[in-house]
């Protein structure tokens, strides 16, 4: 018979902390769900959330209330006009106290809203967390529990398949070189402490370097994921028109409206990778940039494969008309070329008197599609196009994007926390005893390990008998 | 022929380190005990260094006595020399070690167990032990004698399968040329239990009369030594030194000279020896470059010329020992008195025990000390005390006594043999122990004292002793937190002003102004703030107060530790029917069988799904059961 020893400790109390994640990913609608599950989160969506109306107490709320507000960023300045719902224990998804965060704007500001939540203390759920939460506080049935298994493996697995996706490439080596120097810093102080006989007292100057050398690696890495060249693959964006109808200009805006603009990527070649802006949070690759600059005209290349190619393989192309030409012969034959799902019609040169485009036409000829009116000279219906290209991008990547997001700010929370340990280690070298010091190098090191998994405390075991002589 | 000898509640089989402390435990728990040992003359025999302590060690030593054991107190009666290591390094990794005299030990030892009620001594190798359907029955000796009885402790060391190798002579054989025990494994084996094989060694012993010294640094005792047991009193007796050489460029070509006789080389030895001590052979090779090895010249005992010689442990011929002591400084003209040697011998996986370190597959069997795979004088006591109480506990019919990582470096020994693969001989480090700050050998009396009471192996005066403490370290903490001074306190200004301390702004307590580093509790003594109290006193209080900050952050830690720990897994659980979780998980399960989520999440392979999937499997069975039988 099932022993049951323990029934009085129940499951429910072995998790009391707060823990957030996003629950919807912005669909088209561009509406996406936060949600954060624990004991303390309407306290702490009260800290980061400012309710239109003052007198508004959101911790007073009653259960199911919604109230309008924004979400606020450390300096009291709105991230993101948002739709917030309390539900209170034990009558929400998992049984806890929950705050529903409906945002609008687009990834950025979602991952902001994230990130508000974070600094307000809840912690990123792991894969799968709120449905065990739910299951184990019995918000689910019985005849639940496999499906709820199921959701929980599916959900690790992906995570932890996006989770070394991201960490490839550059990435991956800044993150062996951090491993590397931490490992072998809290070898140095390891050693010192448990063979005091063999290793002595360790060299602080040494020790020094390699910590300083970690801090380096965990920055460059940080800064990588910062400039979103890494950590998520982003998009693929051509530009293609006839002759004359402003492809280099609308090139020109996006780079010029960027200013994170990358343009040297180490290990690649600047004509190779192209540039690489950020529309809306998103990092976008603009393809064949040599080609638009020196304003080879793409029509003239059209047949020719290389173009072609360049074409099938962006995720977004953004085809442009000229409004004082009206629709040519050979605007049909690149429209014509182009697959339809990818496109996005841009009708420029709106500022012109003269248009010979009229809205029917436009509807006649591209009647699906997404057709944007402006003008890059202007700098108009440019907002519209930048929505339009975060639209399209969300669909592409699905319910993936959720958790994608997810995995990169669980990264980046555990890249964090392991620069402040470190950057606390140098601090306090040699002004406090070796042990207290050991207790930011490993937490440094733990922190490190969350990022894929990994337990270092036998590699720093096997660094230490590597490289000191140790024994009787 | 084999005859019926007797009948005892719990048998001990071997009397070194571990056997000395389970027997000890098991007979003043009230049962009837036996110790049944391959040479009465060799009780808690050394047969490698003549210290004990250190990083680690130390506390398990104070945690041993904490608990009342043994090793504490003998080694306060027999040590020649007291240190404390690591001061700088902070509190909780500051360790004492003594050297022994070895054969005071030994005798004190003897002694001990003689003295003790409940418990008999028996010279005798125990060869088999029988099981019926409840496991564990008797024991068998080679002499035919049968003991019957309700539970068994192994603690037989490096005496399996016995083989001591020197160069190319290899024989079988015990530690110091004890002879070995050749039938026990292959009776342990028949159970069902699954054996490997380490190896270990030891360097050569020297005479004194023959040592130039005024080569070698020397290494003195301390000047106020402490005590390893919470019981002694501060020793008043002379202190013998060690002294610090190293070997030579020549003594490296000595070895290399010879390393194709060098059975670490040629394949003669196939057990696997601990990393942290590696035979001088094997430094020479994997340290190339060092142009010398340092070796402590430390003495055996008060009453003998003989002296070790920490860090050349070697297996190699007897000739090339002799050659590679005259090599070194303060040596050369050296008179051998034992050959080093290897040894290797059979151990048992120790992932086949539960945290009470009874084994999983024959009810009433245990097993401490080096036959789990560690190696240690101090792991040896330790996990001896905890068998030790166990086995009594199991034939009173009372639950199993265990200690959690995070109150113990003794649960962390444990629980790291019975969770994690072993690679070679087990050592602690504290290093190991996560949460090393609250783990203090200061503090081991605070941590476990209430529970060796509990379990009845605290004596009266032990209690009183430490509840007397206990009130004065609360007394002391509370008038420190109460106690405040102002800035315009001139005596507390002056001091702070002679100690280059930074002028104090607002009212502040004395708690307060001590985490300073530059102030130490002794000033508020002299500045007539507080009453003298004892040392232990005054130092206990002033770790409190001075890392309170890390203190209480990993005491945090342990909190969430503590709550997936305390959530248990069923003994009976079929990991081949949780549905969802991965089959190396399901694997590793299923050998090493968790007693809680806690210790699952520890084991390799074991993903956090895993643990969610199992969370939810055992939430789905408490629903079953609640549904079956009601609330
Ligand atoms: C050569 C050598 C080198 C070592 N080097 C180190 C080192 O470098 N570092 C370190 O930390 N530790 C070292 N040790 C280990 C340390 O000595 C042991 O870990 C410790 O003594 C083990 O204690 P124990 O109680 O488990 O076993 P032991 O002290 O070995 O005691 C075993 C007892 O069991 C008895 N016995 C065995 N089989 C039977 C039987 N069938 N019937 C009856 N009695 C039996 C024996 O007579 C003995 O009394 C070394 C040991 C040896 C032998
Ligand atoms: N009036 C007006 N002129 C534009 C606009 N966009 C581009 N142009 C002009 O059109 C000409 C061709 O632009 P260019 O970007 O070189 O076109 P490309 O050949 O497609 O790369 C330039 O003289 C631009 O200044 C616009 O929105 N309005």
């Amino acid at each position: 018979m099932y022993r049951l020893r323990a029934k009085e400790r129940v499951v429910k109390a072995m998790y009391r902390d707060d823990i957030v994640a996003l629950s919807t990913p912005p669909g088209e609608s561009g509406v996406g769900i936060v949600r954060m599950s624990g004991p303390d989160v309407i306290q702490k969506a009260a800290q980061i959330f400012q309710p239109y109306n003052p007198e508004t107490d959101i911790t007073k709320k009653a259960g199911y209330t919604l109230t309008l507000g924004w979400i606020l960023d450390a300096h009291g300045e709105a991230v993101d006009e948002v739709l917030l719902t309390v539900m209170r224990a034990p009558r929400s998804y998992t049984g806890e106290d929950v705050v529903e965060i409906n945002c609008h704007g687009g990834l950025l500001p979602i991952e902001r809203c994230l990130q508000r939540c974070m600094d307000a203390g809840a912690r990123i759920a792991e894969p799968g967390e709120f449905t065990r939460r739910a299951f184990l506080n019995g918000r689910l049935s019985l005849d639940q529990a496999e499906a709820v298994i199921d959701i929980i493996r599916a959900r690790s697995d992906r995570g932890l398949k996006l989770a070394m996706q991201q960490l490839q490439g550059k990435l991956s080596e800044y993150l062996e070189k951090l491993e590397e120097r931490l490992i072998y810093a809290n070898a140095l102080v390891e050693a010192s402490i448990d063979f005091p006989d063999e290793v002595g007292d360790p060299d602080y100057e040494e020790l020094r370097q390699v910590l300083q050398e970690s801090q380096e690696s965990v920055e460059r890495f940080l800064a990588a994921g910062e400039r979103g060249e890494l950590y998520r693959q982003g998009i693929k964006l051509a530009i293609c028109g006839k002759p004359n109808v402003g492809k280099s200009s609308l090139l020109n805006l996006l780079i010029g409206k960027d200013k994170a603009i990358v343009t040297d990527i180490p290990g690649t070649t600047r004509d190779v990778i192209d540039e690489i802006i950020t529309i809306r949070g998103i990092p976008v690759q603009i393809m064949d940039t040599a080609g638009i600059r020196e304003t080879e005209d793409l029509v003239e290349k059209i047949g020719v494969r290389r173009s072609r190619e360049t074409i099938e393989q962006a995720d977004v192309v953004i085809f442009l008309l000229d409004v004082s030409t009206g629709i040519t012969e050979e605007d049909r034959e690149i429209y014509a070329s182009i697959d339809q799902e990818r496109l996005i019609v841009l009708v420029n040169k709106e500022d012109l008197e003269d248009k010979e485009i009229s809205a029917q036409e436009l509807e006649e000829n591209f009647g699906l599609l997404r057709v944007i009116r402006g003008s890059v000279k202007e700098e108009t219906g440019l907002d519209e196009l930048e929505q339009c290209i975060e639209a399209m991008v969300l669909e592409k990547s699905g319910s993936d994007e959720g958790m994608e997001i997810m995995t990169t700010l669980r990264q980046k929370e555990a890249l964090l926390r392991s620069r402040d340990f470190i950057v606390s280690a140098l601090q306090s070298l040699e002004q406090v005893p070796l042990e207290c010091l050991s207790v930011d190098i490993h937490g440094a090191v733990e922190a490190l390990g969350e990022i894929t998994g990994k337990s270092f405390h036998e590699e720093v075991l096997d660094r230490i008998f590597q490289e000191f002589c140790i024994g009787k | 022929m084999i005859y019926e000898a007797g009948k005892y509640d719990v048998i001990v089989i071997g009397a070194g380190h571990a056997g000395c402390e389970a027997a000890l435990a098991a007979a003043r728990m009230g049962v009837q005990t036996l110790l049944i040992t391959l040479n009465i003359d060799t009780i808690a025999l050394m047969p490698c260094n003549p210290s004990i302590g250190g990083p680690a060690k130390a506390q398990l030593v104070r945690e041993i006595d904490a608990l009342g054991g043994e090793m504490g107190i003998m080694i306060d009666k027999a040590n020649i020399q007291i240190r404390m290591i690591n001061t700088a390094k902070g509190p909780a990794v500051q360790a004492l070690r003594a050297q022994i005299d070895k054969k005071e030990y030994q005798k004190e030892m003897t002694k001990t167990l003689l003295d003790q009620e409940n418990l008999d001594l028996l010279m005798g190798e125990a060869v088999a032990v029988e099981t019926d359907d409840r496991g564990v029955s008797a024991i068998i000796t080679r002499t035919g004698a049968r003991f019957e009885c309700g539970a068994v402790v192994i603690t037989s060391g490096t005496y399996l399968q016995g083989r001591i190798i020197i160069g190319d002579v290899v024989y079988d054989g015990g530690p110091g040329n004890q002879y070995p025990a050749t039938e026990l494994s292959q009776s342990l084996k028949k159970l069902g239990l699954s054996m490997g094989r380490f190896k270990t060694g030891t360097p050569p012993r020297i005479d004194r009369k023959s040592v130039d010294f005024s080569k070698m640094i020397e290494q003195p005792g301390d000047e106020e030594p402490y005590c390893f047991s919470f019981m002694s009193d501060p020793p008043d007796r002379e202190q013998l030194s060690c002294w610090l050489t190293h070997s030579t460029t020549e003594t490296h070509a000595i070895v290399r000279a010879n390393l194709d006789r060098a059975p670490m080389f040629t394949g003669v030895i196939q057990g696997k020896g601990p990393r942290y001590c590696p035979s001088f052979e094997d430094k020479v090779v994997h340290f190339a470059n060092r142009d010398a090895h340092q070796l402590f010249i430390e003495p055996e005992g008060r009453d003998t010329d003989e002296m070790y010689i920490q860090g050349l442990n070697t297996s190699l011929p007897e000739d090339v020992q002799v050659q590679v002591l005259y090599s070194i400084p303060g040596l050369e003209n050296v008179k051998m008195i034992r050959t080093g040697y290897a040894i290797e011998y059979d151990y048992v996986v120790p992932s086949q025990l539960k945290p009470s370190l009874e084994c999983m597959k024959v009810e009433g069997l245990f097993t401490a000390g080096q036959i789990n795979g560690t190696s240690g004088y101090e792991e040896a006591a330790a996990q001896g005390l905890i068998a030790g109480i166990n086995a009594a506990l199991k034939v009173k019919g009372q639950p199993p006594f265990t200690l959690l990582r995070s109150e113990s470096y003794i649960g962390v020994l444990i629980d790291d043999l019975i969770t994690k693969e072993l690679h070679e001989p087990y050592r602690l480090l504290t290093s190991r122990a996560e949460y090393r700050l609250l783990l203090r050998q200061d503090n081991a009396d605070l941590r476990l004292t209430e529970k060796g009471r509990e379990i009845g192996l605290v004596s009266d005066e032990r209690w009183n002793r430490f509840l007397a403490k206990k009130s004065k370290i609360e007394a002391l903490r509370n008038t420190l937190q109460q106690l405040t001074v102002t800035p315009a306190d001139d005596t507390i200004s002056k001091f702070l002003r002679a100690r280059k301390s930074a002028p104090i702004r607002d009212r502040i307590s004395l708690w307060e102004l001590l985490r300073r580093p530059e102030v130490k509790i002794e000033n508020f003594v002299e500045l007539d703030y507080i009453d003298q109290y004892e040392k232990e006193i005054l130092d206990q209080v002033e770790i409190q107060a001075k890392y309170e900050g890390y203190i209480n952050k990993q005491r945090e830690q342990v909190q969430r530790f503590e709550k997936l720990e305390n959530k248990p897994i069923p003994e009976d659980i079929n990991y081949q029917d949780v549905y969802g979780l991965s089959s190396e998980a399901k694997q590793n399960l299923q050998e090493i069988r968790p007693v809680s989520i806690g210790q699952a999440s520890r084991i390799g392979g074991v993903s956090p799904a895993d643990i969610s999937v199992l969370l939810i499997y055992l939430e789905k069975k408490r629903r079953n059961y609640e549904h079956e039988y009601g609330n």
